[in-house]
């Protein structure tokens, strides 16, 4: 198995196997825990529209993801907090404008025809180092943004009221985590393709949001899963002659479904509420 | 504290949502020291009237003084302590980070928090006798357990004017009563307005009942009496039994 590693192609695979992976653990636990999983859906999706506008105009198609995505970013963030309860229709318009608006452009882009399927499933075995250096520059700008702002993050996304009266600016870091999460879709269509983007960033961190004490360790979880995953993926992919991202996803589907095995076969996770010092039930009494 | 200073005013408040309004006409006076229960009907804008004193809600019409300043000028010597339903109660969040989120301060630079900050959470976790437990996730605490958590949250930044919305929601009626004991001996030092619904228990507490039912009436009682107990009694019972915020004001139109 160890021989795969003399391809340059593996090495570069793995790295952004690797990278991806870490970056859908720590945004992702973000998303999962605001509730913003149809968002980050809808960010990807769109991003189609940025991989047609960089063909049809000939840039770089990285490029046109990340222009395009941090748009549709903004605009969704805008949405979510001026008239949340229309938020979910908007979404799933701008999804469906960003895909049919890539494919109209690319129709219209003469005399190419791109592989438009390395973009829906991922190619991750022809990542170029070029855009591995992307990738890690992109890791570390998100890494830094959310290590600044990690308290707010907490507090914004446990409660969001409490942290707007703590002065914390609730608003402005709201759109800086759609930001984010634009970054990070650019990161990971190389590896899994935008349709599948979402498994990779809700997966783990659903899996984990059980067994973590704290957002960190939710965050070091996913990470650690989200590899697992990746590189189990990759090497059934390599063995078997699949397409890498489609083997990764469903590798991650196995997870959630085990994990949801593993929690029918114990019961509820074990919490401690027995050991603690005044057990009474924790059954909420509705207000009169 | 002088007991002459006004801490909360609202002077001829209106507050509309959609067209429809909920607070019409306020005008309410808290006093330094009072001990303040809001009761009245669902709906009838209690938690609103507290946002509004918050300053996470701006009036439609009318003015919030909160220490004399605008409402989002005063948070900082203000405690909060929020209805616990609308928290996720698995959120994966620490008893210790919970009540460090009552430090946050918005400042320029990273957000890291002080050994004052800890300090501070230890002292306010230890007062609420949850220090042995601050390394929990809150979802393993009972009902109790975690209102005592968000009051620690609220009392770690050292406030003056402490609010809360129905915090006994979901804790039995034992420690119910151990907590409103509490919340009376807190009061020597800070200022407590408190929404509930449970006035029977309340009564034997505060000094003074709002019930608020679109308009709001304020019943001042420096001591307990059997008459404020019988007029903050009063508009709820009405309302339980009937669910009927029309009888209530017809009832206070009377008076």
């Amino acid at each position: 198995m160890f021989e795969v590693f003399q391809f340059e192609f593996m090495r570069n695979a793995l790295a952004a196997g690797i990278l991806a992976s870490v970056v859908c653990g720590l945004i992702g636990t973000f998303v999962v825990v605001n509730r913003i999983v149809f968002i980050s859906g809808g960010i990807a999706h769109s991003a189609y529209g940025g991989i047609g506008l960089a063909f049809f105009l000939g840039l770089s198609p990285l490029l046109g993801i990340l222009g395009f995505s941090l748009a549709v970013a903004l605009v969704m963030a805008g949405v979510n907090l001026r008239a949340r309860e229309r938020a979910d229709t908007v979404i799933g318009v701008l999804w469906a404008v960003g895909m049919g608006l890539g494919v109209i452009l690319i129709d219209l882009t003469p005399g190419y025809n791109v592989d438009l399927m390395s973009y829906l499933f991922g190619s991750i075995l022809v990542v170029p180092r070029s855009d591995l250096y992307l990738m890690v520059a992109l890791t570390g700008v998100i890494f830094l943004a959310v290590g600044y702002f990690y308290r707010d993050f907490v507090a914004l996304s446990y409660d969001e009221e409490f942290a707007r009266l703590r002065g914390v600016p609730v608003a402005r870091l709201y759109v800086l985590l759609m930001v984010l999460i634009a970054l990070s879709v650019v990161l990971i269509i190389r590896v899994v393709g935008l349709i599948l983007v979402i498994a990779l960033l809700t997966i783990a961190p659903y899996i984990t949001e059980r067994y973590a004490r704290s957002l960190g360790r939710m965050i070091v979880l996913s990470i650690g899963l989200n590899v697992i995953f990746t590189m189990a993926g990759l090497a059934l992919a390599y063995r078997f002659n699949l397409t890498s991202g489609a083997a990764i996803i469903l590798v991650a589907a196995a997870g959630f479904f085990l994990s949801f095995g593993l929690e029918r076969l114990r019961g509820r996770p074990v919490r401690l509420e027995a050991r603690a010092r005044d057990a009474e039930g924790s059954l909420h009494v509705p207000s009169v | 504290m002088t007991d002459t200073e006004t801490i909360i005013e609202v002077r001829d408040l209106w507050f509309s949502f959609n067209g429809q309004p909920i607070l019409k006409e306020v005008n309410l006076a808290v006093q330094a020291g009072e001990f303040l229960a809001v009761i009245g009907p669902n709906g009838g804008g209690k938690t609103t009237l507290l946002k509004l004193i918050l300053g996470l809600l701006e009036p439609s019409r009318g003015a919030v003084r909160v220490f004399g300043l605008p409402p989002k000028k005063a948070v900082g010597r203000v405690g909060y302590v929020p209805q616990e339903i609308h928290l996720d109660k698995h959120f994966p969040i620490s008893v210790l980070d919970v009540v460090l989120m009552g430090r946050l301060r918005h400042a320029p630079g990273p957000s890291r928090y002080s050994g004052d900050d800890r300090v501070a959470a230890r002292e306010a976790l230890e007062r609420m006798d949850m220090w042995p437990l601050h390394e929990r996730q809150l979802g393993e605490l009972s009902g109790g357990q975690r209102q005592r958590v968000f009051v620690a949250r609220a009392l770690v930044s050292k406030p003056s004017l402490l609010l809360l919305d129905e915090p006994t929601a979901g804790v039995d009626p034992a420690h119910q009563s151990d907590f409103y004991a509490f919340l009376k001996d807190l009061n020597q030092t800070v200022t407590i307005v408190l929404v509930s619904h449970d006035i029977m228990i309340v009564s034997a507490y505060v000094h003074s009942v709002a019930c608020v039912a679109t308009q709001v009436f304020y019943h001042d009682s420096p001591e307990v009496t059997p008459q404020m107990i019988r007029e903050g009694y009063q508009c709820p019972v009405d309302l339980v039994a009937h669910g009927l915020p029309h009888r209530v004001l017809a009832v206070h139109e009377e008076d």
